[in-house]
């Protein structure tokens, strides 16, 4: 819904803290994850992902998450998914140059990026989108992902 | 020195001299420390090569590269690359243009690879118009990367030899890379920030939008220049002639994007002859540009008026009695006369 995310980019500071929490709590669970089995989880949580991102940023489910650092706005709503910033086609004022009544979504990001404290990340090259990732959860990749580093270093550190 | 002493019979690549990724005229003009003028070529609606050399023609002695426009404003026309390929056979000195919404990165990459081998040294990424905006809105638009993830993209092929899949290539495109900036479109802020992190992509030169705010202009630099990024790139300011005040407010109200200021549109209404006015109205921005810092030329647009583009030139006086190169100018120097 496009008040909706409107509100998430206004409140991008907030979501930042509440996304922090749940990232942080799920990858302290990560043992637990894994004993499950992050395979048999994807489908459920891929749901749940696609339910409460849906809501709040018309998510896309593109895989890829980018939302921290792109001020708590989507840019799969990009009408050219565009994923470092806005095209040269911006309209006077901040709005969309392919969907004129919509503003411009990176627009919206820089705005939500000024608020976040790592907002300073909108400025990094983002990489191509993996585009087999579609339908996906991000929650769960990035937290088996730093689940996955955190084993191996203490792998490293007991081997020592 | 628009002619080098090393230059090959015409189609043939430049020796690459140290400090140089290309074997191109345009990168050796901007490396010398001269002022540059580009300007725009409009693939004809065509398959005949005559057409393509008839309007590089028009440009002759008065710049020193040539964009060729992929399907602009997200009309059909002839494929840059096939224009840049025509172009090089004869000695000009093509920007090859590439935007993302026509391909995905396989077409690309291999559009990338196939211009280098037709002699193409420079490349400009861009992430390219809507299709709403042409004669196909219902087509397909694809953006599988983004002007950033494309100037990377080229890069890693320049640079690493390999595709973005990691395979090795035997050689690589020695290519000067370009991207868009619009120093006058919103979120104005962010724009200095955009070009800092095309040139962490791998921007060497910029094309700017159309400028006809030049306080605007001067902000970007002064930002861009508190940034630390004059010094890594070439700008060059995009400028061109508006043919009335009528057309002035339609292009402000139907190319988004393009930045025209209430005095700008004043002016031309007033004009008696509203078509000259606008040639000198680019003529004067060309010539207050070129004071600026970090501007290293001037991207000449000339839409419907390329015939235009030499006299331009030559009453701004910022190409400072350089002649860059032609084909009829290569001839004089092969035949052993003064170059």
């Amino acid at each position: 819904m496009y008040a909706l995310r409107l509100w998430s980019t206004r409140n991008a500071r907030l979501l930042e803290r509440v996304y922090d929490a749940f990232e942080s709590a799920l990858v302290a669970s990560h043992p637990v994850l894994k004993a499950i089995g992050y395979q048999r989880l994807e489908k459920p949580v891929a749901a749940v992902e696609k339910l409460v991102k849906g809501a709040l940023f018309d998510c896309q489910m593109c895989g890829a998450c980018a939302l921290s650092r792109t001020g708590m706005t989507c840019p799969m709503n990009c009408p050219k998914q565009l994923r470092n910033g806005p095209c040269g086609g911006v309209r006077d004022g901040g709005f969309c140059e392919v969907k004129p009544d919509m503003r411009c979504v990176w627009a919206e990001a820089y705005q939500g990026s000024l608020q976040m404290a790592k907002g300073t990340a909108i400025r990094d090259p983002g990489e191509p989108v993996d585009r087999r990732l579609q339908g996906s959860s991000s929650w769960l990749r990035v937290v088996k992902q730093r689940g996955d580093a955190k084993d191996s270093a203490a792998q490293g550190e007991s081997a020592k | 020195m628009s002619v080098f002493a090393d230059e090959p019979h015409p189609g043939l690549p430049l020796p690459i001299l140290p400090g140089h990724v290309s074997a191109g005229r345009f990168e050796r003009v901007l490396r010398a420390g001269h002022f540059a003028v580009t300007t725009e070529l409009a693939p004809p609606d065509s398959a005949d090569p005559e057409e393509v050399y008839a309007r590089a023609r028009l440009f002759d002695g008065a710049v020193d590269a040539i964009n060729a426009t992929d399907g602009s404003g997200a009309n059909c026309h002839m494929s840059s690359v096939a224009v840049c390929a025509l172009l090089t056979r004869i000695g000009y000195s093509p920007v090859l243009q590439i935007s993302c919404r026509d391909r995905n990165r396989i077409a690309i990459q291999g559009e990338i690879l196939g211009g280098a081998a037709m002699g193409v040294c420079n490349l400009l990424c861009l992430s390219g118009d809507g299709v709403q905006a042409g004669d196909h809105p219902q087509a397909k638009p694809v953006f599988d990367l983004d002007s950033t993830t494309l100037l990377a993209t080229a890069k890693r092929l320049r640079d690493e030899a390999r595709f973005e899949s990691g395979r090795p290539l035997t050689s690589p495109p020695r290519l000067f890379l370009g991207g868009a900036a619009n120093p006058f479109a919103d979120p104005l802020d962010w724009q200095p920030w955009r070009l800092a992190q095309k040139i962490a992509a791998g921007a060497q030169f910029i094309q700017t939008q159309y400028c006809y705010d030049v306080p605007r202009l001067k902000t970007f630099l002064t930002r861009a220049e508190d940034l630390g990024l004059l010094e890594k790139v070439f700008i060059l300011v995009g400028v061109g002639p508006l043919a009335s005040a009528k057309s002035a407010e339609w292009i402000r109200k139907a190319v988004p994007g393009v930045h025209i200021p209430d005095a700008i549109i004043r002016r031309l209404a007033g004009a008696e002859k509203p078509k000259a006015e606008g040639r000198k109205l680019c003529v004067e921005i060309m010539q207050e540009v070129a004071t600026l810092k970090g501007v290293h030329g001037v991207h000449l647009m000339a839409y419907k008026q390329e015939d235009a583009v030499v006299d331009m030139v030559a009453s701004s006086g910022v190409l400072k009695g350089r002649t860059p190169w032609s084909p009829a100018r290569s001839q004089t120097l092969i035949e052993g006369t003064s170059p």
